[in-house]
């Protein structure tokens, strides 16, 4: 078995476990949209206001819904002892990492497509276009990454659920920072040309967070 | 390292004592008035030695957390936790300082300037590592996590300067900027002293938060020998 399919055979079984209880992205789909909901009464933004708003709502709301996500994700394989499980299964830990971070990228990708339609709807902002798919790919990446690593870390502790936004959260502050300005130019009719800076430090931040939460995954699962 | 005596650790008290009334002197007596800021400017000498010793904290931090992963040595993990307590009371110190001496310069005690975020985003990421080495289950799990964090965390801090300098590019510029020329020899010397007393006091303080830990470690170990010699 090759690393990839290893890795894939993770996401498989996470994304099967999800089609059967379909509990993690229906709650973050849900806060989501309670989240974008209560940003656009409690702003109470139009036009163009409501314009310059919708990337800093967009990506504060990606940022919470995902920490329920990833502790969720987490908390599933540590339950009923499915880590030990996993690591005791004849596989590199960075294929364990990679399989997990797959998985929680592909269900903060599901919840993104539904919420940029929502959120695009709500501040009237033209969020509907390759260039904004690109950046919130770009964006969501490194998160997924340093969240799992994360999330594996917070699962272990007395405070859980509660510790993976006070830890992940400050960590991600250059990801949203660059996301949010590339995402603002190219609503303000910018193109991604006139945005390569912001891409390359969300290019830069994915690779080093990657390979570092990678590096240091197997002392975040190991007993 | 022993307990009992402790030259090194006392010889940087002394230092420390003797350098720290001197640079406040200075601050106040060497250096001259500043023309347009006037006497506030003079936080300065406190102000930027202390978010120095923060930085240079969080980067010990980094590397014992490295050598903690490498090596497994509870000793580093005692000087990675130490240095992030003091390196934590430093920021908090810069941070202070430096809303005190904005009010009457920028008029606001804060604004989403660089040097502010980052000191910000610094402060939040050591009290989530402080309070992820309380919710560890077990020592060794705890030094493990924190090392973990410790190395994720301080690799972001380039990152995190690269996107708030293109966010915010207003900001003074004192040392590394054109400024420079303009500032007095005295000013220059009194921030060096500064800098230098800061850097001996923190190296005092982290080997006493050290030596401390030590001594825990050895409390710990006798209150099982206890309990295991009644237990009989």
């Amino acid at each position: 078995m090759g690393f990839a399919s290893k890795v894939w055979a993770i996401v498989a079984k996470d994304l099967s476990a999800e089609l059967h209880t379909r509990e993690m992205v229906s709650a973050m789909l849900v806060f989501a949209a309670i989240a974008l909901l209560v940003f656009s009464f409690a702003l109470d933004l139009q036009g163009r206001t409501a314009r310059a708003a919708a990337p800093g709502v967009l990506w504060a709301t990606v940022a919470f819904a995902g920490t329920l996500g990833l502790s969720r994700s987490l908390a599933r394989e540590q339950n009923n002892g499915c880590m030990d499980g996993l690591l005791l299964a004849p596989v590199d830990r960075s294929a364990i990492f990679f399989g997990k971070a797959l998985g929680n990228l592909i269900f903060i990708g599901v919840v993104e497509l539904a919420l940029l339609p929502l959120c695009a709807a709500l501040f009237e902002a033209p969020l509907l276009q390759p260039q904004v798919l690109l950046v919130v790919v770009l964006g969501t990446v490194g998160y997924a990454g340093a969240g799992t690593l994360l999330a594996a870390v917070a699962v272990n502790t007395r405070a859980r659920e509660v510790l993976l936004p006070v830890l992940l959260l400050p960590l991600v502050v250059p990801a949203l920072i660059a996301a949010v300005k590339a995402t603002s130019w190219l609503l303000d009719g910018g193109t991604l040309a006139e945005v390569t800076g912001w891409l390359n430090l969300l290019i830069a931040y994915d690779l080093v967070m990657l390979a570092v939460s990678m590096l240091t995954f197997e002392y975040a699962v190991s007993e | 390292m022993t307990l009992s005596r402790d030259r090194l650790g006392l010889a940087l008290i002394i230092a420390s004592a003797v350098l720290l009334p001197l640079a406040v002197l200075m601050a106040f007596y060497y250096a001259p008035r500043e023309l347009t800021m006037g006497d506030v400017q003079r936080i300065f000498y406190f102000h930027v030695p202390a978010a120095w010793v923060g930085f240079f904290a969080f980067f010990v931090t980094f590397v014992a957390s490295i050598a903690y992963l490498v090596r497994g040595e509870r000793r580093w993990d005692i000087v990675a936790l130490s240095s992030a307590e003091v390196g934590l009371t430093f920021i908090t110190a810069a941070v202070v300082t430096g809303s005190l001496w904005a009010r009457p310069v920028w008029g606001t005690y804060w604004t989403w300037e660089p040097r502010l975020t980052i000191s910000a985003v610094q402060l939040l990421v050591y009290i989530a590592y402080v309070m992820l080495r309380a919710a560890a289950e077990n020592p060794a799990q705890s030094a493990r996590f924190s090392a973990v964090y410790g190395i994720v965390a301080f690799v972001t801090v380039p990152l995190s300067w690269f996107a708030i300098r293109w966010w915010r590019t207003i900001h003074p510029d004192i040392i590394t900027g054109g400024d420079s020329a303009g500032l007095e020899p005295r000013m220059v010397q009194t921030l060096m002293f500064s800098l230098l007393t800061f850097t001996v006091f923190y190296f005092a303080i982290l080997r006493q938060r050290v030596r401390l830990e030590v001594t825990r470690d050895r409390v710990l170990q006798l209150r099982e020998t206890i309990d295991s010699l009644s237990r009989g």
